[in-house]
């Protein structure tokens, strides 16, 4: 392994659930500061399971994960909340809180973070507005389309300016016009810095943006077949 | 909009919803068991108030034809009716005993009017205390700051009138304090169960809660929310549910303690041969204690919902 500091570095991570067989295997790879890489792969070859142990929603079972330079192996769990705080995060299902406000689901990052109302409300407006969703503020996702959730969940990722955006399928439900717009937008955080990590299995779009790829099949990383390149590229 | 609302709605979570009437029960039973242990505790001091300093002195009955009549008016001081003196079953010679010791500040032989009194609650008025062959009893104030020595005082008595006996009401009191004390420790035993059930109510509650908002409370989690901000939403619903349902459970306690207390004061018309029923009367810190159950209840609550959040999300990585 080299030794320059990553923003995200695996080293022969591997994951089991309970002690059922490894959804991951042997995982390494290292993600630098400001870069932009697609994850593509198969339904169930592992995608999400690698995206929550990046986000911290598990431990591996075995092998080293460091992040933001540091060690997570050696970090005590409250150790781990301002590393939470830098990573944005939107969901294959949105996860948006059904009875908060399209605006309140957007400030929660804020408000969690204990960040005073009055500086928050022009930061979620205003991003509400760069979404498309200026007239909807006070819509709850229930009332909204799966593209709107989806564009909530996008705006509530970003809105903490994240050093690291996680995205899970974040175009899977918005169509076309609508995914080259979110994509513009990940392009522009990606300029200001962010480093993105975004899973899709719609080859296209991935082969479109001309970003680096991670590819999983069967719980490993495998660089895509040719097949799949001259497919996506055909597309 | 508002910064206060809370993220998580704990009262939608099913069973969250039920908890405010289980916490008017369990105040409404805590009500009544305080009010219980308080008010034995004033029939307590009460009767020990009243029957402290009194002894009886008991003299074996005389035939019911010769028995002299003293009216309930007359105060027996110094001199007996001649009459009466030569065949009073040793009345005279027992109070001039009593009279003559230190430390007894008065001796009354109970009238028949009296001891009428006493016994018609159980025999009816038909029955006067003529007709039966009942003992005359003296009652014997002692002075509290100088009693006398009542072993030497029943010696005097017996040697004056064979057969005398005298009563302190201590075995009688004794045994009634022995009863009531057990009955106050479980009540405060039942008080205790109360209060481990409301913490089991709640953190069962609370356990549900965290399942029906499990995703949400992930979530908060991995924006970086702090265990005591998750923990918070819960405390603050349990907290408000819990001083809601306490107090319903408050209100539902004082009509019932007002209901009581009329009903003790009905039973009154039955003279003073009943007064031993302990009336219901609370004084005034008394209902500030019953008052406060309600904010007993929701601290219980919010504090149960808050350890059991904690616990909880430790399973978090």
């Amino acid at each position: 392994m080299s030794s320059f500091p990553a923003m995200v570095r695996f080293e022969n991570v591997g994951m089991r659930y309970g002690r059922g067989p490894e959804v991951l295997r042997d995982i390494s790879f290292g993600l630098e500061p400001g870069s932009f890489h697609f994850l593509t792969g198969p339904s169930g070859a592992g995608k999400t399971t690698l995206l929550r142990l990046i986000y911290l929603a598990q431990r591996p079972s075995r092998g080293l994960i460091s992040l933001f330079g540091k060690d997570l192996s050696g970090l005590a769990r409250r150790e781990l909340t301002p590393l939470r705080r830098r990573i944005g995060i939107v969901f294959q299902d949105f996860r948006l809180i059904p009875h908060l406000s399209a605006f309140d689901n957007v400030a929660l990052p804020l408000r969690v973070t204990g960040q005073p109302e009055s500086k928050l409300r022009d930061n979620v407006r205003e991003l509400l507005e760069w979404v498309g969703l200026a007239d909807k503020l006070d819509s709850r996702p229930p009332t909204l389309s799966g593209g709107e959730q989806q564009r909530i969940a996008i705006a509530r990722a970003v809105v903490g300016r994240p050093s690291l955006l996680i995205a899970d399928e974040p175009t899977g439900n918005v169509d076309d016009a609508m995914a080259l717009r979110l994509l513009h937008l990940f392009e522009q955080m990606n300029k200001l810095g962010t480093t993105l990590v975004i899973a899709t299995h719609n080859a296209a779009l991935a082969a479109q943006s001309g970003r680096a790829l991670l590819h999983l099949e069967n719980g490993e990383l495998t660089p895509p077949s040719p097949p799949e390149i001259r497919e996506v590229a055909a597309s | 909009m508002n910064k206060s609302s809370l993220v998580l709605p704990f009262d939608r979570g099913g069973a969250a919803r039920f908890l405010p009437w289980l916490v008017a029960l369990m105040v409404f039973l805590a009500a009544l068991s305080l009010a219980a242990v308080m008010t034995l505790q004033h029939a307590l001091a009460g009767w020990d108030e009243s029957l402290a300093g009194t002894i009886t002195v008991e003299l074996p009955p005389i035939a019911a034809a010769t028995a002299p009549a003293i009216p309930a008016s007359a105060k027996v001081k110094n001199k007996i009716p001649a009459a009466a003196a030569q065949n009073d079953g040793g009345l005279s010679s027992a109070l001039a005993v009593l009279r003559a010791t230190k430390g007894i500040t008065s001796a009354e032989p109970l009238s028949r009017d009296n001891v009428a009194r006493l016994i018609a609650p159980y025999l009816g008025n038909a029955l006067t205390p003529d007709d039966l062959d009942l003992p005359q009893l003296i009652d014997v104030r002692l002075d509290p700051a100088a009693p006398p020595d009542l072993a030497a005082l029943k010696a005097n008595l017996l040697s004056a009138v064979p057969g005398a006996s005298l009563d302190d009401h201590r075995l009688w009191l004794d045994r009634l304090f022995l009863f009531a004390r057990s009955v106050e420790i479980t009540a405060l035993l039942i008080l205790a169960l109360i209060g481990f059930v409301a913490v089991l109510t709640v953190m069962f509650v609370t356990r549900t809660g965290l399942l029906v908002h499990r995703e949400a409370i992930e979530l908060l989690h991995l924006m970086g929310a702090r265990d005591r901000y998750i923990a918070r939403q819960f405390e603050r619903e349990a907290l408000r549910l819990g001083i809601a349902g306490g107090l319903a459970g408050l209100a539902l306690s004082g009509l019932t303690l007002l209901a009581l207390g009329h009903a003790a004061a009905a039973a009154e018309f039955l003279g003073d041969a009943v007064n031993l029923v302990p009336a219901m009367h609370l004084k005034g810190w008394n209902w500030l204690a019953l008052a406060c159950l309600p904010l007993a209840a929701g601290l219980v609550a919010g504090l149960t919902a808050r350890l059991t959040v904690l616990a909880t999300l430790l399973r978090l990585p």
